[in-house]
C-alpha cells in the first residue's frame, strides 16, 4: 500500500526524468486495461517501468508478457477489439516486426495508442536513434505524433489517447521520440496530477466491443473485391478528418496545461526567409541555432512538423509560402536516390505553389549519428546561397535543389 | 456523412452494393449469426456426405467431429446434412462407426 501511495501525484511537480520516464508515467496516469510489449532497446527502460507498476499494484492494468512484437500487438488488437483500452511500445526492429499487425489494427480501426522509441533498422545492426522505423510504418493507416523532448513525449502520449478514441477518428496513434536523445535524457518534465490526466483522457466507454455478450459482433470478417476498397476509403478520410481533432485536442491540453499544440510548430516564422523543416529532437538543437543566426540578422525560422500522419500538408503551404529558400531534414532515407520521406512529401505539399520556395533535402543522423549547431548553420549557409542564385535563375536553381539529396554529418574524403 | 458503427445494423448496411460513406466502420458486423445466411456450401466441389438415417444410432460423432455446424440435429438426434454450409469433407463418413456406416461420401451431383 506504502509503494502504491509513494506513486500518486496529487499536485503538479516539475520533475527530472528521462522521455521513457516521463512516457511510463504517462502510461501510468492513462491507466490502461490491457499493456502487451516485448522488450528491446531502447523502448525498454518504458515497458519496464510500467511493468513495476503493475508488479507493485500501483495500477490494475492486465500486463501481457508476449514473446515478440508480432504477438504484442496481436495482443493488443484482440483486447482493443474486446473492449479494452489498450497499449504496447516498441523500437526499431520490434517495430518491423509488427508491421503486418499494424494495417490490422488501423484496418480494424481500433484506437491504440504505442509510444515508439525511434531506433534505426540493422543492418548493421545499431540501437540508436533514427526514424527509419516509424518512416517505415508511415502508409499503414496509423497516426503518427512525433516529440521534441521529453515534455513532449509526456504530452503527446496523453493526447493521443483522446484523438486515438475520438468517435470520428478511432484510428491507431503511434508517438514517436528519438531513441537515447529523448528516452534516455534527463530533461526537466513538469508532470500533471493523476485526477488531471485521468479526467482529460477520460473513461474508455467503446460503443462496439467483443465482450458486450448481448450484441454480438464480428471483428475481421473476410472484405474482397466488393468491400474492401470501400472500408479502406473510410480509413484514409478517418485519418484526413483527425487533423482537425488533433490540432482540437492540442487546443483544448493547452488551455489546461499552457503547452499548446498543433500539427507543425513554426518557430521564427513570422518574416522568415531561410527554414529548415525537420521533425524530433533536432528542432530543438535548431531552435537554439536560429536564435544566434537571428542575432547576426540573418531571417531563419523552423518548421517543426509534429504530426506525420496525416501529413500536414496545408500548415506547410501556408508556413513556407513566403520563405525564399527550405531545407528538409530527414532522419531516414528513401533510397530513391531523393533522399527521405519528408522532404518528398513537403516538395509535393509545396507543388504549384505561385512562387514557391526553392527547396533541398538533406539526410542526417542515421543510426544516430550527432547533429551539432554547427550542421544545422552549414544548412542555413546553404539556403542563403541558394536563395542568392535563385534571385538571378530561379528555375534552374530550384530544379536542381529539388533533385539533390546532402547527407549531414557523413565523413567526406 | 460519418458510417455508423453504434447504430443497430442493417440489411441495408450488410449490402456490399452500399457507398462506402454508408458501410458499417471497418467492416464490422455487429449482429449475431449472421455467418449462418453466407451459403458456404457452394464452395464444395467434388463429393457430398449422403446419410441413411435409418441405419444412423445417434452416436452424435459425426456432429461432434464436423467442422462447421451442418450436422442437423433435433435435440439429440441427428436428422440430416445442412447442404448450405457442408464443404464436403468428408469427416463424418470417417468417424461414423464402421458397423453402422451411415454416412456416405458420393460424387456431387449424384444420388441424394
Amino acid at each position: 500500500m506504502a509503494a502504491t501511495e509513494a506513486y500518486r501525484i496529487t499536485e503538479r511537480r516539475r520533475m527530472t526524468m528521462t522521455g521513457a520516464e516521463a512516457t511510463a508515467e504517462a502510461m501510468r496516469q492513462i491507466h490502461p486495461d490491457v499493456v502487451a510489449a516485448y522488450p528491446i532497446t531502447p523502448q525498454t527502460d518504458i515497458v519496464m517501468r510500467f511493468a513495476r507498476f503493475v508488479a507493485d499494484g500501483v495500477v490494475q492494468t492486465e500486463f501481457v508478457p508476449v514473446e515478440s512484437e508480432h504477438s504484442a500487438l496481436s495482443a493488443v488488437v484482440g483486447a482493443s477489439a474486446a473492449g479494452a483500452r489498450a497499449m504496447t511500445a516498441t523500437s526499431g526492429p520490434g517495430l518491423a516486426l509488427m508491421h503486418e499487425i499494424l494495417y490490422v489494427a488501423a484496418g480494424y480501426r481500433l484506437p491504440i495508442v504505442m509510444p515508439v522509441a525511434n531506433r534505426a533498422l540493422s543492418g548493421p545492426i545499431n540501437i540508436h536513434g533514427d526514424h527509419s522505423d516509424s518512416m517505415g510504418s508511415r502508409d499503414a493507416g496509423w497516426i503518427h505524433i512525433y516529440a521534441e523532448n521529453a515534455q513532449e513525449a509526456y504530452d503527446n502520449l496523453i493526447q493521443a489517447v483522446r484523438i486515438a478514441e475520438h468517435p470520428e477518428v478511432r484510428v491507431p496513434v503511434l508517438v514517436g521520440q528519438d531513441g537515447f536523445i529523448i528516452t534516455h535524457g534527463m530533461e526537466i518534465v513538469e508532470v500533471l496530477t493523476d485526477d488531471e490526466v485521468r479526467a482529460f483522457v477520460g473513461e474508455y466507454q467503446p460503443e462496439r466491443y467483443l465482450l458486450d455478450v448481448d450484441h454480438p459482433m464480428t471483428v475481421g470478417a473476410l472484405a474482397l473485391q466488393n468491400s474492401y476498397f470501400e472500408l479502406k476509403r473510410q480509413l484514409a478520410e478517418a485519418v484526413k478528418r483527425s487533423a482537425r481533432i488533433i490540432a482540437d485536442v492540442g487546443e483544448e491540453f493547452g488551455r489546461l496545461t499552457g503547452r499548446y499544440y498543433g500539427l507543425t510548430e513554426p518557430y521564427r516564422m513570422e518574416d522568415a526567409e531561410l527554414v529548415i523543416v525537420v521533425i524530433g529532437s533536432t528542432a530543438g538543437t535548431a531552435k537554439d541555432v536560429i536564435d544566434e543566426l537571428r542575432g547576426r540578422g540573418v531571417k531563419a525560422g523552423l518548421v517543426k512538423v509534429r504530426v506525420f500522419r496525416p501529413f500536414p500538408a496545408r500548415n506547410l503551404r501556408d508556413l513556407l509560402r513566403q520563405a525564399r529558400a527550405v531545407a528538409v531534414l530527414d532522419r531516414a532515407d528513401s533510397y530513391s536516390g531523393l533522399g527521405g520521406p519528408l522532404f518528398a512529401e513537403t516538395k509535393a505539399a509545396l507543388y504549384g505553389l505561385p512562387q514557391a520556395p526553392v527547396v533541398t533535402g538533406y539526410v542526417y543522423g542515421l543510426g544516430g549519428r550527432d547533429i551539432t549547431p554547427e550542421m544545422i548553420a552549414s544548412v542555413y549557409d546553404d539556403l542563403g546561397q541558394l536563395a542568392e542564385r535563385a534571385r538571378t535563375d530561379y528555375a534552374a536553381v530550384a530544379a536542381e535543389a529539388a533533385l539533390s539529396v546532402r547527407y549531414l554529418g557523413v565523413r567526406e574524403r | 456523412m460519418s458510417p455508423s458503427r453504434g447504430a443497430a445494423f442493417t440489411e441495408r448496411e450488410a449490402s456490399v452494393t452500399l457507398p462506402w460513406t454508408e458501410m458499417a466502420e471497418a467492416g464490422l458486423i455487429p449482429q449475431g449469426g449472421t455467418a449462418f445466411r453466407v451459403k458456404t456450401g457452394s464452395w464444395r466441389t467434388g463429393s457430398k456426405p449422403v446419410l441413411e438415417l435409418s441405419r444412423c444410432i445417434h452416436c452424435l460423432r459425426c456432429w461432434i467431429w464436423c467442422p462447421d455446424s451442418s450436422i442437423l440435429l433435433d435435440g439429440e438426434k441427428v436428422t440430416g446434412i445442412d447442404y448450405d454450409h457442408c464443404k464436403g469433407c468428408g469427416i463424418c463418413a470417417q468417424v461414423c462407426p464402421p458397423k453402422v456406416h451411415a454416412i456416405q461420401m458420393v460424387p456431387e451431383g449424384g444420388e441424394a
